[in-house]
């Protein structure tokens, strides 16, 4: 299969720029002949529904969720990138390219990665016009900070709720085509199945959640924006239903899965405190702009902390091991995620981790504290010398910053974050990998798009903090609405897509067999409980650190639970009613295949870069050790239920030169 | 600790429900969420129907959950979704009733799951700012005051649970569409289309049917976000100017 990238010829720079003026384009009068599916409304689907309505297509945009404003977008808390260098601090387009580009440790796309730094500018521009509250100085301007892995303060954001900011701002975007009926919303509606109608995606299979039935709905094209995969893990901060299934579904229609084994580990959750848990809780990254991370120097000390005999506050300076500080002086607190993720791993395998566990580590906000308070005591003529004063408008600042995310740290670990340094582990957060897309967004497979998380296309292996939204945002608002056109311009001749075709009826016919078999089936064991141990199998080999030998073992595991899923899994009720247990097995179901290709790409890929850490290849001082001769590649699989096969897109890079990665 | 739950089982939209009794062992760290599903996880096990709700993030932001608990939307925690209530708010032994929202407007889908569509085409009538992808300024064209930037965050800041609606005596939804009001109209770039959109979402409003708002005040206090009610006395001044005329308030 030839993977052509599409990529525009030209200098870096002015690649999308050419593109957008010489890019075909379809008449006013056209695009309201043509429809288009779009599928998740989180960030991208949202935007990109919204956008799509406003330029004139017929849209039908679907969600799982009882509505569009609930997609899990909503829950990212720290901030979107921007190169509007506000800050003066030389901040560019090129070096949100650079940061982003090295921050994936060199496995990205250079030209996708360009045009996402050239358009982030406009996202915020948008999204103020739109209402969004971002945070502003007293001045009344934006105000910005930064973010693990940059040395620029580029980030813009509301509160702790970006996210959610960011996400209604969309919603109300996508609310406003649905009132002018341009685009037609169908809550609670999950696709089921890609169809296919001479080699291109004409529309999907949809199940009304509320009902069970199938529905068959078509289009001249079907746009993916369904999030990644880190449920596969079982636990991770993703929301409970999020799920790989609408992509899985197209990659067995043909479409390429590409570096799945990229996945994100993030360094600031709250730490796992018993097996009832069902998902974990992230403390967002800014909380690294002014938290210290430090485990005790002396294990007695870790294990009396561990046992309750001592706490945080009981452990001398001298004998605290800020150790990101120590091992990276020039990022210091504020490396990259994967490197973070590590050092926290590698300072509990040294049996210095702190919770009853032993996994987590501390993150401190004791010197902040000190620091905004003696600031507010000198500028408001306070004695900087009085402890309990600035202590007390320290904490207020820290408040101003952060406080919904202490409130929420206390209310789930029951301690005061303000008083004792909050516990926090490493756990999946988002997935690099994803569909396999060219320039356009276009995956292999013909009119069919992918956006957003769904992607693989512009994190390369490991992603930087608050780039996730920002990329959501592009693809959505100023990506897919001009790409879109380079398909749909040559199908103004396209009559509408019927929906009783005999590929529309196999489609639904083979959906209906599907959920008869799971519907049906009267074995012993809960949907959870699979779900549970297939998630124990992926972190334990394919999680933070993976080896070849481990691999294996965890491939042939996960093909038994497989099985035995199949065997004797149990879910109660129909198929033909509201049914949260059936969803929940059929999402399984497909996480159980798709974490199997996570597990062979792990394995192909021989060298650890980013998240991807193979304990055969590291350095003398434990980083990751990457192999630019042999790996420089995408990896897109064709999936295969006894051989998926590899394929390969060699990564150029023109512009960057390939470097180790150092945040020393 | 040991737990007695009535929960509300209800097949579907057109049958009767009632409550129905269950025993659950729990941690008191636990969220109640978590709860929950050992309850589901028993009853699966029983080869029992598990108790349908609605959940996802499970960070308190998606506004999914909505359990009245003990009577309390989102139970006895103060500013503290279903999905952040942890049991050691709880003692061993309790008792603990937990129902569907209650709201006409909120019909159930089954057990505890409700139906809250009204609230999306409420802010279909008009709670948005008409701006097209590629129309914006720079984003600092417009300096914002930070308070103000702050105040309508506040109100901004909705989850769309509908606990204000579930906690209201006249079951209205005056804090939720004033809140999303009052996001909007307090901001330069939504002031443009202030008068309009007041009028047109209170409209909406109360074609779905819910109460008028009588001052109680239960929205504010069982309000997960905590969302104040000078939004409705805002949105109530924004609403005389827009009947009364002239575009100024």
């Amino acid at each position: 299969m030839n993977l052509d990238s599409k990529i525009p010829a030209g200098a870096l720079g002015d690649k999308w720029t050419d593109y957008k003026a010489k890019m075909p384009l379809v008449a006013p009068n056209n695009k309201r002949r043509l429809d288009v599916i779009v599928i998740g409304t989180g960030l991208a689907g949202a935007s990109a529904a919204a956008t799509m309505g406003e330029l004139g297509y017929n849209v039908k945009a679907f969600t799982f969720h009882d509505s569009p404003r609930r997609a899990h977008s909503i829950a990212a808390q720290g901030g979107i990138n921007a190169a509007k260098n506000y800050q003066n601090d030389g901040d560019s387009v090129y070096r949100l390219f650079y940061d982003t580009i090295k921050g994936g440790d060199y496995r990205s796309r250079e030209a996708n990665v360009h045009r996402l730094a050239e358009v982030s500018a406009d996202i915020i521009d948008q999204c103020v016009a739109q209402g969004v509250p971002f945070a502003r100085e007293y001045g009344g301007l934006l105000e910005n900070r930064s973010f693990g892995g940059v040395q620029v303060s580029r980030t813009f954001y509301a509160r702790g709720q970006t996210g959610q900011q960011l996400l209604i701002g969309a919603y109300q975007a996508l609310s406003r085509q649905i009132s002018t009926g341009q685009v037609t919303m169908y809550n609670r509606h999950e696709m089921m199945d890609l169809v296919m109608v001479d080699g291109k995606a004409r529309g999907i299979i949809a199940r009304n959640l509320l009902t069970g039935e199938l529905e068959r709905h078509a289009a001249h094209c079907v746009v993916l924006a369904t999030g990644g995969y880190g449920n596969v893990f079982y636990l991770s901060t993703n929301a409970m239903g999020s799920n790989v299934t609408a992509a899985w579904r197209a990659v067995k229609k043909g479409a390429l899965m590409a570096n799945p084994c990229f996945t994100q580990i993030h360094p600031t959750c709250i730490p796992v405190s018993g097996d009832y848990q069902s998902k974990l809780t992230l403390m967002s990254e800014s909380l690294r702009n002014d938290g210290r991370v430090w485990v005790p120097k002396k294990k007695e000390d870790a294990v009396a902390i561990r046992e309750g005999k001592k706490t945080a506050l009981d452990i001398p300076e001298g004998d605290r091991d800020y150790y990101l500080e120590r091992r990276y002086p020039a990022f210091g607190n504020l490396v990259p995620r994967d490197v973070a993720s590590r050092a926290a791993k590698v300072a509990c395998d040294e049996g210095n981790g702190v919770a009853p566990t032993g996994l987590a580590v501390f993150l401190d906000f004791a010197s902040a504290i000190q620091r905004y308070g003696k600031s507010a005591a000198h500028s408001q003529g306070l004695d900087e010398n009085n402890k309990a004063l600035v202590t007390k408008l320290g904490e207020q600042v820290v408040e101003e910053k952060y406080g919904n995310l202490f409130e929420m740290y206390e209310k789930i670990s029951g301690e005061n974050p303000y008083k004792f340094p909050m516990k926090i582990y490493p756990a999946v957060h988002y997935t690099m990998g994803g569909l396999w897309v060219d320039y356009n967004l276009q995956t292999n497979v013909e009119g069919l798009f992918a956006l957003g998380e769904c992607n693989f296309s512009d994190h390369g292996a490991n992603r930087l903090g608050a780039s996730a939204l920002m990329q959501g945002l592009a693809d959505g608002y100023f990506v897919i609405p001009y790409t879109i056109g380079t398909f749909l311009s040559k199908e103004i001749r396209t009559p509408q897509i019927a929906n009783d075709t005999p590929e529309f009826m196999k489609a639904e016919q083979d959906t209906k067999s599907r959920i008869q078999s799971l519907a049906n089936s009267s074995g012993s064991q809960s949907v959870e409980s699979f779900h549970r141990r297939l998630g124990k199998i992926m972190w334990e080999y394919c999680g933070m650190s993976r080896s070849a030998d481990g691999l294996t073992k965890a491939r042939k595991m996960v093909r038994e639970l497989r099985d035995e899923f199949y065997k004797d899994v149990f879910v109660p009720g129909d198929a033909d009613e509201y049914n949260p247990e059936l969803e929940k097995a059929l999402r399984v179901a497909d996480f159980m295949e798709h974490g199997e290709l996570m597990i062979l790409d792990a394995l192909d890929r021989e060298e650890s870069c980013g998240g991807h850490f193979r304990e055969e290849y590291v350095t003398e001082d434990g980083e990751a050790k990457r192999n630019d001769t042999d790996f420089t590649y995408v990896s897109a699989w064709e999936w295969d239920d006894n051989d998926p096969k590899l394929h390969k897109e060699d990564l150029v890079f023109d512009n960057v030169e390939l470097k180790t990665r150092s945040y020393k | 600790m040991k737990l007695t739950l009535k929960v509300w089982r209800q097949k579907n939209s057109k049958a009767k429900g009632e409550l129905e009794s269950y025993q659950v062992e729990a941690s008191e760290h636990m969220s109640f969420l978590e709860m929950m599903d050992v309850l589901n996880e028993q009853l699966i096990a029983e080869k029992k129907s598990p108790i349908a709700f609605d959940h996802d993030c499970r960070e308190g932001i998606c506004g999914s959950c909505s359990m009245t608990i003990n009577g309390s939307p989102h139970g006895p925690q103060t500013g503290t979704t279903t999905c952040q209530l942890h049991m050691r708010k709880f003692k061993d032994g309790d008792t603990i009733v937990v129902e569907p929202w209650r709201s006409k407007v909120f019909p159930v889908i089954k057990d505890l799951t409700v139906d809250r569509s009204a609230f999306d085409r409420i802010i279909q009538s008009g709670g948005y700012i008409s701006v097209n992808t590629g129309q914006a300024p720079d984003g600092n064209a417009i300096p914002i005051e930070k308070d103000l930037a702050s105040n309508a965050f506040d109100a901004a800041a909705c989850i769309g649970c509908g606990a204000c609606v579930a906690a209201c005596p006249n079951g209205s939804a005056m804090l939720f569409t004033a809140a999303k009001v009052s996001h909007l109209n307090q901001l330069p770039q939504g002031e443009v289309e202030k008068t309009r959109r007041t009028a047109s979402m209170v409209a909406q409003m109360d074609k779905e049917g819910f109460g008028m708002c009588s001052n109680v005040g239960a929205c504010e206090a069982e309000c997960p976000k905590e969302i104040s009610i000078e939004h409705i006395a805002r949105m109530n001044r924004d609403y005389v100017a827009s009947i009364f005329g002239g575009r100024k308030s």
